[in-house]
């Protein structure tokens, strides 16, 4: 199974197996990985499950739509390299994922 | 234990004939009898049209998928203040107040950013300090072994003195930002002094002119952190016309005021009526306080309704909505709805997904301050239980007249001695 690498804000490693078709965000929550809330449970509706992606791995994620970009845009703290990570989906190609937490989710 | 079921209410909801169902009627929520009418709802019509009521037709949906699905689309469901804006009520074009709640983009977008930063983390670290010793003062002054209000002492006060706060309002004068919250969302037949639109529109007026000297005085000065100044010096909200400016103003009131207050009168008021669920905080409040906090807000449902116009026809929940239809989420309903919250009637502490719940709406418009809410409410009730085991809710709670706030006006508590 593909591993992602989350890193909390405090610098906490957690390296996890997520299944290939399940989001990055899911990853998280069902390995009770704090630092990302998931409100809204996947919708793309509540930007609380925003990461920074590792610039190698930025491209390899895919493009944002249209709602993540204007979600993302209300969100705290954002950068050049933030995701909301409901809207990724584990494939092959994204196994060593890492990725960085921000400061707080709201 | 949760509210008894009457069984008359539930008897006498399933003789009303389907479409004859309002529940736009505001004593439903006074009288706090709206739990049979959308149980009925979400069973038999989780979409319906009500042709009459006293704010003309609208759907309205009842259950959390499609109040989601509502919500996430505001290319389809519009919030603009022209078309109706976000309450069942429509106003006339003089008395509407436009802000980025009822704006769609790309307008709300710009304006939102622009308020957003004073909730960002950092911010919220630093306002905690403030909220805390203010919280504590509050709790040491209140009396022992004598019955007082919990509204009028702690909830209004301690959300009144943060909204000062914010704002860094002239904090002697604090309470007149709680009248004028209360007035902007007074129902005109809720039997108060403000009976007209053009009454609020005088007293609100007094409000723009207070807060008009105010925002000289911040554009005239250095930029700061209170949200004053950041509308003064905002390169998208600089320029609102004294109408935009006023909404605005009364959305950051309203918003970070009544909610908070009636959720914290609300969590006392679930606490008291669940003795089993207010011993698991007792015995271990700083597991519990971070799951209970989300729970309240579900439970107390504090905003009842939204509104949005369809601005395209669509389908929704298999009913087919017309382009200028007027649509209302019920989310004091979609929090109660067993397909997506288990036990949903049950007031629960420590449930494993608490803030999956729609009390601060998603997509879009989501509560620009859910997190300011929860923070107050969790600084709160850690300082609540390291002074007071228990509070006694000693009489029945007075709830105000209202299809849009879920407010309690009194609850009679006693501290023991
Ligand atoms: C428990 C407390 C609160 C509840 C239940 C609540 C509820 C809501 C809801 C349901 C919305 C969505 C409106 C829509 O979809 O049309 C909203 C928006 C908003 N809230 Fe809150 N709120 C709370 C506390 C606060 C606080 C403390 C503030 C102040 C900072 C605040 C400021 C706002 C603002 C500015 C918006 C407009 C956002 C937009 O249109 O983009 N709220 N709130
Ligand atoms: S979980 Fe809500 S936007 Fe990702």
């Amino acid at each position: 199974m593909p591993k992602v690498t989350y890193i909390e804000y405090n610098g906490t490693e957690h390296v996890v197996d997520v299944p290939v078709g399940t989001s990055v965000m899911r990853g998280a929550v069902d390995n009770n990985i704090p630092g990302i809330d998931a409100d809204c449970g996947g919708e793309c509706a509540c930007a609380t499950c925003h990461v920074y992606i590792e610039p190698e791995w930025f491209a390899k994620t895919g493009a944002r739509s249209s709602q993540e970009e204007s979600m993302l845009s209300f969100a705290a703290v954002t950068q050049d390299n933030s995701r909301l990570s409901c809207q990724i989906e584990m494939t092959a190609e994204l196994d060593g994922l890492v990725l960085r937490m921000p400061e707080g989710q709201h | 234990m949760n509210a008894p079921v009457n069984q008359d209410l539930a008897q006498e909801v399933a003789a009303i004939p389907l479409d004859k169902i309002d529940v736009s009627d505001p004593r439903l929520y006074e009288t706090d009898t709206w739990g049979p009418y959308f149980a009925r709802l979400r069973r038999e019509a989780p979409v319906h049209f009500c042709a009459e009521s006293y704010f003309g037709p609208f759907w309205s949906v009842t259950k959390y998928k499609d109040i989601m699905q509502v919500d996430v689309s505001h290319q389809i469901y519009s919030s603009e203040t022209s078309l109706g804006g976000i309450t069942i009520r429509d106003r006339e074009e003089k008395y509407q107040r436009p802000s980025f709640i009822t704006m769609d983009p790309p307008r709300h977008d710009e304006h939102r950013k622009t308020v957003s930063p004073i909730v960002a983390p950092g911010n919220l670290a630093h306002l905690a300090g403030t909220i805390r010793e203010r919280a504590a003062k509050i709790l040491d002054e209140l009396p022992r072994g004598e019955t007082f209000d919990w509204v009028d002492r702690v909830s209004i006060e301690l959300t009144t003195q943060m909204l000062a706060t914010l704002f860094d309002f002239p904090f002697a004068d604090r309470r007149k930002l709680t009248y004028w919250s209360d007035v902007a969302t007074v129902d005109v037949n809720a039997g108060t002094a403000i009976d007209s639109e053009e009454k609020r529109d005088e007293v609100l007026q007094e409000c723009l002119a207070c807060f008009t000297e105010l925002w000289n005085q911040r554009v005239n000065a250095e930029p700061r952190n209170d949200l004053l100044s950041m509308l003064a010096h905002g390169e998208s909200t600089r320029n609102l016309t004294p109408k935009e400016f006023l909404g605005t103003v009364i959305l950051l009131i309203v918003g970070g005021n009544d909610t908070t207050r009636n959720s914290i009168s609300g969590g006392l008021l679930a606490l008291s009526r669940n003795p089993a669920e207010y011993r698991k905080l007792r015995d271990d409040p700083a597991r519990i306080i971070p799951t209970m906090v989300p729970e309240i807000i579900r439970y107390q449902s504090p905003i009842i309704h939204m509104r949005r116009t369809a601005i395209a026809d669509a389908e929704l929940g298999g009913q087919h909505i017309r382009k200028g239809d007027k649509v209302i989420m019920w989310y004091k309903s979609g929090n109660r709805d067993d397909e997506a919250i288990e036990n949903p009637d049950a007031f629960i502490v420590d449930r494993a997904r608490p803030r999956q719940h729609l009390s601060f709406g998603f997509g879009i418009h989501r509560c620009v301050g859910n997190r300011l809410a929860e923070l107050q409410l969790t600084i709160m009730w850690e300082e609540i239980m390291k002074r007071f085991p228990t509070i006694e809710v000693v009489g029945e709670p007075v709830r105000l007249y209202s299809n849009f706030i879920s407010g309690i006006k009194h609850l009679p508590v006693r501290i023991p001695a």
